[in-house]
């Protein structure tokens, strides 16, 4: 057992309560250890990005406890959340959402501008994640100048610019074509292994479900199954 | 300074909606100079016409001169109310005056007219009487000749050289009688002055009035125009009972309240252009706002703490707005002093309205610095003060709706 990053305990978000109410979220209990490549699935409207906005701290449930790392954030303060999310949740989002006047380089460092890290720090950091992500020789482009699977990926260097506890990726592969996406995912899945970089997907694509080593479905707010994914690559091996 | 950088880079990442800010403040401030330039200018023309005229800031006469005008009511001209009056700090200039009414004639017109015994230089520097002439020369203390106002010189036909008859009640119901020839020929802008006015050297008028040694008015021109009402009390409290001190605005209140009206209805056109410009400007934040929401919202959402957010937008407007003044009070300054030098004129019924008060038709903008200053700042803080908006959206933002497509 690693450390646990990750722990949800009954959480429940309900929209209207007075009115006609909706269980976004719905008696939820999730426990997510230091490491995990984990995908949450369901059709839409299900509930996944509230899930995902409820562990990132952006969004409070109505009932439960959300721990990350071993701090409560239901407790904390809006400002807090935000100093908290900053050291140690990254964020990758469906649409890329880097900022257009930054270069690549100073959109991945924008997180370490914010926490404040020095400059010969950040080159480092930024040096080694463009090497990750094979854009060494997009370090001075704008987002306007890339693709949108290169700008897909100068956002997951962004999210794991400033060694987050884990990283939020919603619907990170949703505009990308299969090529770019097969790609993204190769990146994560070597960041995962290598750095040991928790990853939470929120996604419809079998792709991603299909690289993930365990999978959530969650339908009408609830989860309705949760499954350990077979390393087929572990299952050779052992095989052989 | 990141954050510095990025606001510089944020303001022409959308070139055109910056430009269209800059432009709206830019314009702003023009607006806002003139309009300001033109009261203030208008205003100080106006009191300008009216003292430069003939009445002087400050008149001092002998007490209830002002409401019975005549020559038994005049007081002797006295070297130690002279002093008394140079004595005060913004008493710039004195000019003794004897004035009361003659009949002229030539040939065969008779026209009733304002005979002024002047003292040429000291009224020069309070009048600027010698400029007004248009021919012949300018009158000198020991001169027995008169200069005439052009409308009343059209309407005697009488020519620079010419003999002007004058017959008048003297002092103390003397008969007055005398002639004189033509020196010069002056021009007033009030058609009032220059229809009925004559001037000559004191003496001669003292002489033809039989009134020796005696003035009616003393005429002073200040240093500083805004503090009349503190001179005029100044001046009263020193000279006593005896005398009348009375600013222009007492002596001609119907004239003082038609500028005061003009001046506030500047303040209301002031007041519309204020408005006008903050819609301008306002128009433009919420064209940004809209486009920047769902970036904001993912600021907020990776850590940015919402200060640092709202310190970038508010470093975004005091560059765009301070740019927009900076540029607006250079190109107004040009403008304005065009506007000085070829000033506004007026025609028609209004110009004719003005000119039965005694004004110049025209509107002659105000080349005082302050205006620029003050318009420029008034700008400044207006914009400032929308740009809090933006800070309070940031305040109020919420990510999760604000990332909501």
């Amino acid at each position: 057992m690693g450390n646990t990053v990750i722990d949800a305990h009954n959480v429940n978000k309900v929209y209207n309560p007075d009115t006609i109410p909706v269980y976004a979220i719905n008696n939820v209990h999730l426990h997510i250890e230091e490491g995990e490549f984990t995908a949450l699935v369901g059709p839409s409207g299900s509930g996944k990005t509230t899930l995902l906005n409820l562990i990132g701290g952006l969004d409070k449930p109505d009932q439960g406890n959300i721990v990350i790392n071993g701090v409560d954030i239901t407790q904390l303060s809006p400002g807090e959340l935000i100093e908290f999310r900053l050291k140690n949740i990254g964020f990758v989002f469906q649409s890329f959402n880097l900022i257009p006047v930054l270069t690549a380089k100073e959109n991945a460092e924008f997180i370490m501008l914010l926490q404040g890290a020095k400059k010969a720090t950040r080159n480092e950091r930024i040096g080694q994640l463009f090497k990750e992500i094979e854009m060494e020789d997009k370090l001075n482009s704008r987002p306007a100048q890339l693709s949108g699977g290169q700008q897909q990926r100068v956002a997951v260097a962004r999210a794991l610019a400033s060694k987050p506890k884990f990283v939020l990726a919603d619907e990170p592969t949703a505009n990308l074509d299969s090529k770019s996406a097969s790609n993204l995912l190769d990146i994560m899945a070597r960041l995962n292994k290598e750095e040991k970089i928790t990853f939470l997907f929120s996604t419809h694509d079998q792709r991603v479900i299909e690289r993930a080593k365990r999978v959530i479905t969650l339908v009408d707010g609830k989860i309705t199954s949760d499954t350990a994914m077979v390393d087929t690559n572990i299952l050779h091996a052992e095989i052989k | 300074m990141w954050l510095i950088k990025l606001a510089w880079k944020n303001l022409w990442r959308n070139k055109t909606r910056t430009l269209i800010t800059m432009a709206a403040v830019f314009f702003a401030v023009i607006l806002s100079v003139i309009a300001s330039s033109l009261k203030e200018g208008v205003f100080e023309n106006l009191v300008k016409n009216v003292v430069s005229f003939y009445s002087g800031y400050i008149q001092v006469h002998k007490t209830g001169y002002w409401d019975e005008q005549i020559l038994d009511n005049s007081m002797e001209k006295s070297t130690a109310v002279e002093q008394k009056l140079m004595r005060q700090k913004n008493v710039k200039g004195i000019a003794a005056r004897l004035e009361s009414f003659a009949l002229a004639s030539s040939a065969n017109i008779t026209k009733g007219c304002l005979v002024s015994g002047i003292e040429p230089q000291n009224e020069n520097q309070i009048t600027s009487l010698q400029q007004k002439i248009i021919k012949g020369q300018y009158i000198t203390d020991n001169d027995n000749a008169v200069l005439l106002a052009q409308g009343l010189a059209e309407r005697l036909q009488l020519n620079i050289n010419d003999t002007i008859i004058l017959i008048a009640q003297g002092f103390h119901g003397s008969t007055a009688a005398g002639k004189y020839p033509v020196k010069g020929i002056v021009k007033f802008g009030s058609p009032d002055l220059n229809d009925r006015t004559l001037f000559m050297p004191l003496a001669a008028a003292q002489d033809f009035f039989s009134a020796y040694g005696m003035i009616s008015t003393y005429v002073l021109s200040l240093t500083n125009p805004d503090l009349t009402e503190k001179t005029a009390s100044a001046i009263q409290s020193t000279t006593g009972t005896d005398y009348e001190v009375m600013t222009w605005g007492q002596m001609m209140p119907d004239v003082k309240q038609h500028i005061e009206a003009d001046s506030n209805n500047m303040k209301y056109v002031q007041g519309v252009l204020y408005m006008l410009i903050c819609f301008g400007i306002f128009g433009t934040i919420l064209m940004m706002m809209v486009e920047r929401r769902f970036e904001m919202g993912m600021l907020v959402a990776v850590g940015m703490k919402k200060g640092k957010l709202m310190f970038l937008l508010l470093f975004e407007s005091v560059l765009t707005v301070f740019t927009g003044c900076i540029s607006g009070i250079i190109a107004s300054i040009p403008l304005v002093f065009l506007l000085n030098r070829y000033p506004f004129r007026m025609g028609g019924e209004t110009a004719k309205a003005y000119e039965r008060f005694g004004f110049e038709a025209i509107f002659p903008t105000s080349t005082d610095a302050s205006n620029f200053i003050q318009q420029g700042l008034v700008v400044l803080v207006m914009g400032l003060v929308l740009s809090l908006y933006p800070m309070y959206r940031v305040w109020r933002l919420n990510a999760v709706a604000a990332m909501k497509r």
